[in-house]
């Protein structure tokens, strides 16, 4: 990142580039893409809403199975929490995490409508949302402005400068890994304003925000860890047990998922300075270079809620995430002629990409290379030349 | 009156009163217990009640259609719906009426219009009747006269409205009552006067309303006439109830009214129609406090075109504001009325700044698309209005 702006400020020759494009030709990928997404909006419905519905039932299913499963000593356990787990990381992130940014709220449902829904985590929906939808989705990679680079307490950039606490980094992640929900619950208190002085820890602003964390951890804790274990009798501690597995098998999934979205090599991140008085095609630009895609089985990416295709979620995140695959053919070709990178990668190299870079972080200094944009001038003479 | 009774699509309301409450009691008392709200908390229980059956329902409120029935052909056909609702219906005033939800097929977005309920007050989970003109603008209706079909499950809200009988028919009083009507304005006042005779005194099997009322209604035709036939043999039978029928160019006149009810102003009376026969009945009171009236949703001016230019107001209403419409979106528009509109990003992606619209037509900036669905969700960063609108902001 910091080479490409360096190389766009010294070099005369492109200084009406950002990122590598020029304003003209940013303004008609914008364009494209708010074609596609025109395209693919017109064309929701029926069969968008039907797969929700199945993914719901699918769900409620494996968690009504889950729950029954602890009734079965011994033999039921592994099974019990196998269905549970899947229940959660179904619920948390195909249906929640997508029916939080307002993709469903156009069929009118209530029970799929972004303002009433909450999830099965520790985060409550209200503080996520603002956290998420907005800052996060807004100033996506913008070092300093948004909270998801390193959630505040990981160095995810060269540009976070550097002190002896960040030697902890890899130790800092996995335990942000093993305690995710609670980690993306207390997120919203913004602990590095707290220890900025700007504001208290419980009070002020975050008054609010703690009341409604304070509130739903309340329930999530009662039900996995009280009632449901009660219910089960004499067998209350391998539910509970069971109920604490399941709950850190979502945690690692998901984290693994998300910090695969923003973190893999290649993926750029930016400065205030530059995005401001931002135009709608570089907040796409934006987006594009600052996310990075997974590849893998249907599977794989309905576990993932389809935020496998990080890029697309980025670009449309208001669109149901079930058209992400069809939408990212497109994506890639355009991509393809105006010269752009398209980070994707099977789960295990942008995993491993990951964590080289949590821990190259770890110590001073560091760079990260965004990935070369070449422009739609170089697509041109390869075809040239080809 | 009698129509009602030997009618068999009409549901019998009292036999199954006790029934249900018997058996559905406890347990409903269970399912909305705070232990059960608490292990089916986020969801709630009741959307893992839904997966076994639509018609279980500790919270929400949804019905199977158990009967459609046609009462009048023609271009805008008037059908009568019969609904069973869940266990959680809590029952009706006369008068009142409904929101119901349906999913239109091919678009399966969730549509809401209110109707009134036309059949006598219910009890708690007891069944109610709709009777529904299928106008050519209006979707939900024309699907439930047209093409919904009996075991159909539609969602329900709770009865709401407070155009009702004011004394409870169970305490007879003596005062007389009028009813005006005009069109399918109808419904909220036959729903009254189903009540009044259900609940009424009986006389050789004859029900009787116990008290003198005037029912003047106002259709384009006969063959318009909704309820023709319970109408004739209400007029017909000894019951307290005039019936007044007047077809197409026979409007209201205080004139004729006086002459049914000299007293009128200071009788208890229940106007619902269209626009122009709520004006002259309104003038005609004059003020008065008996009269009570529910109108129709006010027509809203027409959208303006592409490229023409936009008239219209837009209402803030919560906070009581109008403004001329200037094309900008109403968060801007909001914001130059000094309105400080909860926003986020401004650009239609984080949804932070979701309200409702609850009538009129507005164009979504981003995609061009214009809607005049009321009470529509619409994020007003990236919605502009089209014509008049009204924002619940």
């Amino acid at each position: 990142m910091t080479a490409l702006i360096d190389e766009t400020t010294t070099d005369p020759g492109v200084d009406e580039k950002y990122h590598g494009l020029t304003h003209e030709e940013i303004d008609r990928l914008g364009a494209e893409l708010d074609a596609l997404r025109l395209r693919i909006i017109a064309d929701l419905g029926e069969p968008d809403a039907a797969y929700l519905r199945k993914v719901v039932k699918a769900q409620r299913s494996f968690e009504i199975a889950g729950r029954a499963l602890f009734y079965l000593p011994v033999i039921g356990w592994v099974p019990a929490v196998a269905a549970l787990s899947v229940s959660k990381i179904l619920d948390n992130m195909e249906i929640g995490h997508n029916v939080m940014h307002g993709q469903y709220d156009w069929m009118g449902d209530p029970t799929f409508n972004s303002r009433m829904f909450d999830w099965d985590t520790m985060a409550p929906a209200e503080n996520w949302k603002y956290g998420h939808n907005y800052m996060h989705h807004t100033y996506t990679n913008v070092v300093g402005k948004d909270r998801d680079v390193g959630y505040g307490i990981l160095r995810m950039d060269p540009e976070q400068k550097w002190n002896p606490y960040y030697l902890g980094n890899p130790l800092w992640a996995f335990l942000l890994m093993t305690f995710f929900e609670w980690g993306v619950a207390v997120h919203d208190l913004e602990a590095e304003e707290v220890i900025a002085g700007r504001r208290p820890l419980f009070g002020g602003e975050n008054a609010p925000v703690w009341r409604r964390i304070r509130k739903k951890m309340g329930k999530q804790i009662l039900k996995d860890y009280v009632l449901f274990p009660a219910l089960t009798g004499p067998l209350f501690l391998s539910t509970l047990a069971g109920n604490a597995v399941a709950n850190l098998v979502r945690n690692i999934w998901t984290f693994n998922i998300i910090f695969c979205g923003h973190f893999p090599a290649g993926v750029a991140t930016f400065t205030l300075e530059e995005t401001e008085n931002e135009t709608r095609g570089q907040w796409y630009l934006r987006q594009m270079l600052g996310s990075a895609n997974i590849t893998g089985s249907t599977l794989m990416h309905v576990m993932s809620g389809n935020l496998s295709h990080q890029i697309e979620h980025h670009l449309f995140p208001d669109i149901p995430a079930r058209r992400y695959p069809e939408m990212a053919v497109e994506v890639q070709e355009i991509c393809e002629r105006y010269g752009l990178p398209y980070n994707k990668g099977p789960l295990h190299k942008q995993l491993f990409s990951v964590f080289r870079k949590i821990v190259r972080l770890s110590f001073p200094g560091g760079t990260t290379k965004a990935a070369p944009v070449r422009g739609p001038q170089a697509v041109t003479e390869d075809s040239l030349a080809a | 009156m009698t129509a009602l009774i030997s009618d068999p699509a009409a549901p019998s309301l009292r036999p199954r009163r006790a029934l249900r409450t018997a058996g559905a009691a406890p347990l409903g008392m269970l399912l909305r217990s705070r232990l059960v709200g608490a292990l089916a908390s986020p969801h709630g229980v009741d959307s893992y009640l839904e997966r076994f059956n639509p018609m279980w329902a500790a919270h929400d409120v949804r019905a199977r259609i158990v009967s459609i029935r046609r009462e009048t052909d023609g271009e805008a056909p008037v059908a009568t719906l019969t609904l069973q609702p869940t266990a959680t219906w809590r029952g009706h005033r006369a008068g009142q009426h409904v929101l119901v939800g349906v999913e239109l097929p091919g678009s399966a977005k969730r549509h809401t219009r209110a109707f009134s309920i036309s059949s006598a007050a219910s009890g708690p989970g007891e069944p109610i009747t709709l009777t529904v003109r299928a106008h050519d603008e209006g979707q939900v209706s024309s699907y439930l006269v047209r093409h919904a079909a009996a075991g159909e499950i539609v969602h329900l809200s709770q009865a709401q409205g407070e155009f009702t009988l004011i004394e409870s028919p169970a305490t007879p009083t003596i005062s007389r009552l009028v009813f005006i009507t005009g069109g399918s304005g109808i419904t909220p006042a036959m729903s009254m006067v189903r009540t009044l005779l259900r609940d009424g005194y009986h006389r050789d099997g004859v029900a009787h309303a116990g008290r003198k009322v005037t029912f003047l209604h106002f259709a384009r035709s006969p063959e318009d006439q909704i309820f023709a036939d319970e109408l004739a043999a209400i007029a017909e039978a000894d019951n307290g109830i005039d019936v007044h029928l007047r077809y197409g160019d026979q409007l209201f006149s205080e004139f004729e009214l006086r002459r049914l009810v000299p007293d009128y102003q200071d009788t208890d009376t229940w106007l619902c129609g269209p626009p122009g026969l709520v004006e002259l009945v309104k003038a005609a009171y004059d003020g008065s406090t008996r009269l009570q009236m529910e109108f129709f949703k006010p027509a809203v001016a027409r959208a303006a075109r592409p490229g023409e230019e936009i008239e219209g107001d837009v209402s803030f209403t919560r906070a009581g504001r109008t403004v001329a419409a200037s094309g900008a979106s109403l968060l801007e528009q909001a914001e130059e009325l000094g309105l400080k509109p909860e926003f986020g990003c401004r650009m239609g992606i984080c949804f932070s700044c979701t309200r409702t619209k609850t009538a009129g037509t507005v164009r979504n900036i981003l995609t061009g698309e214009e809607s005049a669905l009321p009470d529509e969700e619409v994020r007003i960063c990236v919605t502009a209005a089209a014509g008049d609108c009204h924002i619940d902001l």
